[in-house]
């Protein structure tokens, strides 16, 4: 994988000099390697990973499972695009197995997203069934264990 | 009670002690540890330990041999499938062969290897050659084994590689054994294959044996690791010593090995069934799993290391704390030369100034004053703010 896009994935905010240090290569050379991944659309945006559970005003995210008929020529993608217009709607994944579309939505209480369920997705056309998942806690995300207990200390000097 | 064992002259526990124990020099690390110990906000680079955990996958391989109760003695060379996957991976590494039934020990951490190194070829006067700056148990270890080390300097100038002269130097007629740690603790620096060419010739005429700590050979940055024991009709006289606790973050497993001529082992192995029996059977399990599934997690933490090697050696630099290039182990160890101070005053202030803890080159032998061991296996985050405190105490010097 590319060395500038492994540093960013860990850590958005690494600045070109920064990354320029650890890979020893220089700043200018570095942003404008940036620039061209952000121009080609590898690089969509930076974001911030929140453990939402450490906050008292409520976010509640489910997983929907959505069983789709496929159309004819356009197959999944019409609708999938459909439902990921839904600001509510965090991510849209085609799946194997027994569901074709699994979708993450997130709203201000469980009833809020079972109203958007039953109110936006299930009536789409070609949404044949949906099995909505609310989370109820979150271990891991993006790679960052959330429940992470602090790290054993290491004597301060060894040889 | 007897009346005359009553009002007795105090115990005196010091006329029990060996002369060997009491004429080794303690630890020079031991202040540090106290002053750093005691602080707040300290950024340790004195750490000679990864920073990473065990992965996990070693660890629960770990507790499952535990809940199946595989809690007995192993072999006293360890257990087979172990020295097995050793084997394999030395075949692969340094395309030597060694027979995982009679030319591989596994011991408690290298440090027991060395132990056993020494004990098992010193008799009592012989000598052995020890590269200086170098880890601080090999002279103590020659000298429980009744040896007597000698130290020879490496420089600056020649990138802190052994040079064949001064083993020339330093060789008489007791000289037994050179003792070769490449990749370097405290220098980071590294022998080639063809820097190790340099030393055959004095090593064969001499007749020496060769003893080589390679416990950081996994961590070699964009050169491969080279052992003095692929040159040329030099694998019989080589000692081979590595164990997983830098390459795979298992400093406390206690896990290491010896690898060489199945004389010199089988002698090794002799002193290692009367003391140690053999390396702790849950500490072997997980290595077993660390040797065969481990090597993706070894390469993240290299790729790692790299990383901060590259942001830390090019930050020294651009401070002013001049740095050669260490190719291997996770240290730098720039020079305080410039400045006047000794290697003590320099690292105590540094600590007491700006809360920034290195260890004093001098701890690891008389050619490392004037120079600070800086461990960068430490979070980048750290890094960065311990080379931003250490510029701010070289402008106030």
């Amino acid at each position: 994988m590319n060395e500038i896009l492994e540093i960013l994935s860990e850590n958005a905010k690494a600045t070109p000099s920064e990354i320029a240090a650890l890979l020893g290569r220089s700043e200018a050379d570095v942003a404008r390697e940036i620039s061209e991944l952000e121009d080609a659309g590898v690089i969509k945006k930076y974001i911030t990973l929140i453990n939402w559970e450490k906050l008292d005003n409520s976010v509640v995210f489910a997983v929907l499972e959505l069983k789709v008929a496929l159309q004819r020529k356009t197959g999944y993608d019409a609708v999938a695009e459909r439902i990921a217009r839904f600001s509510e709607v965090e991510s849209v994944r085609l799946i194997s197995g027994d569901h074709d579309l699994s979708v993450t939505v997130r709203g201000k209480s469980m009833k809020d997203i079972a109203y958007f369920v039953a109110e936006k997705i299930a009536p789409l056309e070609g949404v044949q069934s949906t099995c909505t998942h609310f989370i109820l806690k979150n271990y891991k995300e993006h790679g960052v264990i959330l429940t992470e207990k602090p790290k054993p200390k290491r004597l301060v000097v060894t040889p | 009670m007897k009346q005359s064992l009553k009002n007795l002259p105090a115990w005196n526990a010091d006329a029990h002690l060996s002369h060997v124990v009491k004429s080794m020099p303690p630890s020079g690390i031991r202040k540090f540890f106290d002053l750093v110990s005691e602080m707040d906000g300290a950024i340790s680079l004195g750490v000679g330990e990864p920073d990473f955990v065990t992965p996990w996958h070693v660890r629960e391989a770990c507790i499952y041999s535990l809940e199946s109760g595989d809690t007995h003695y192993t072999s006293n060379r360890g257990m087979p499938e172990l020295r097995e996957a050793i084997c394999d991976q030395v075949r692969r590494d340094l395309k030597l062969d060694y027979n995982p039934a009679k030319e591989i020990l596994i011991t408690t951490g290298v440090s027991e290897a060395v132990d056993l190194a020494f004990r098992a070829t010193l008799n009592p006067g012989d000598e052995a050659i020890v590269p200086e700056p170098c880890y601080v148990a090999y002279a103590p270890d020659i000298m429980l084994a009744g040896g007597v080390p000698r130290m020879v300097p490496t420089r600056l100038e020649d990138e802190f590689r052994l040079q064949p002269e001064e083993i020339a130097k330093a060789v008489t007629e007791n000289t037994k054994a050179v003792l070769l740690s490449y990749p370097n603790n405290p220098t980071g620096a590294i022998m080639t294959r063809a820097d190790l060419e340099d030393l055959a010739d004095v090593v064969v005429e001499n007749d020496l044996l060769v003893i080589s700590d390679e416990v950081y050979a996994k961590l070699s940055y964009s050169v491969s690791h080279a052992s003095f024991a692929q040159l040329e009709g030099m694998k019989d006289r080589t000692l081979i010593l590595n164990g997983l606790s830098k390459s795979h973050a298992m400093t406390g497993w206690r896990i290491g090995y010896a690898m060489g001529d199945s004389a010199l082992v089988g002698a090794m192995t002799k002193v290692h069934q009367y003391t140690m029996l053999c390396a702790p059977t849950m500490a072997q399990v997980a290595a077993l799993e660390a040797m065969q599934k481990g090597n993706e997690e070894m390469l993240r933490m290299r790729h790692e290391y790299d990383l901060r090697r590259r942001l830390f050696v090019s930050g020294l630099n651009r401070i002013g704390l001049d740095c050669f290039e260490p190719r291997g182990a996770f240290y730098a160890f720039p020079s305080i030369q410039r400045w006047g101070l000794s290697s003590e005053e320099f690292a105590e202030r540094l600590l007491q100034e700006q809360k920034v803890a290195v260890v004093p080159g001098n701890v690891f032998g008389q050619s490392g004053e004037g120079f600070l061991r800086c461990s960068y296996a430490t979070s980048r985050e750290e890094l960065i703010e311990a080379l931003d405190r250490m510029e701010n105490f070289i402008s106030g010097l």
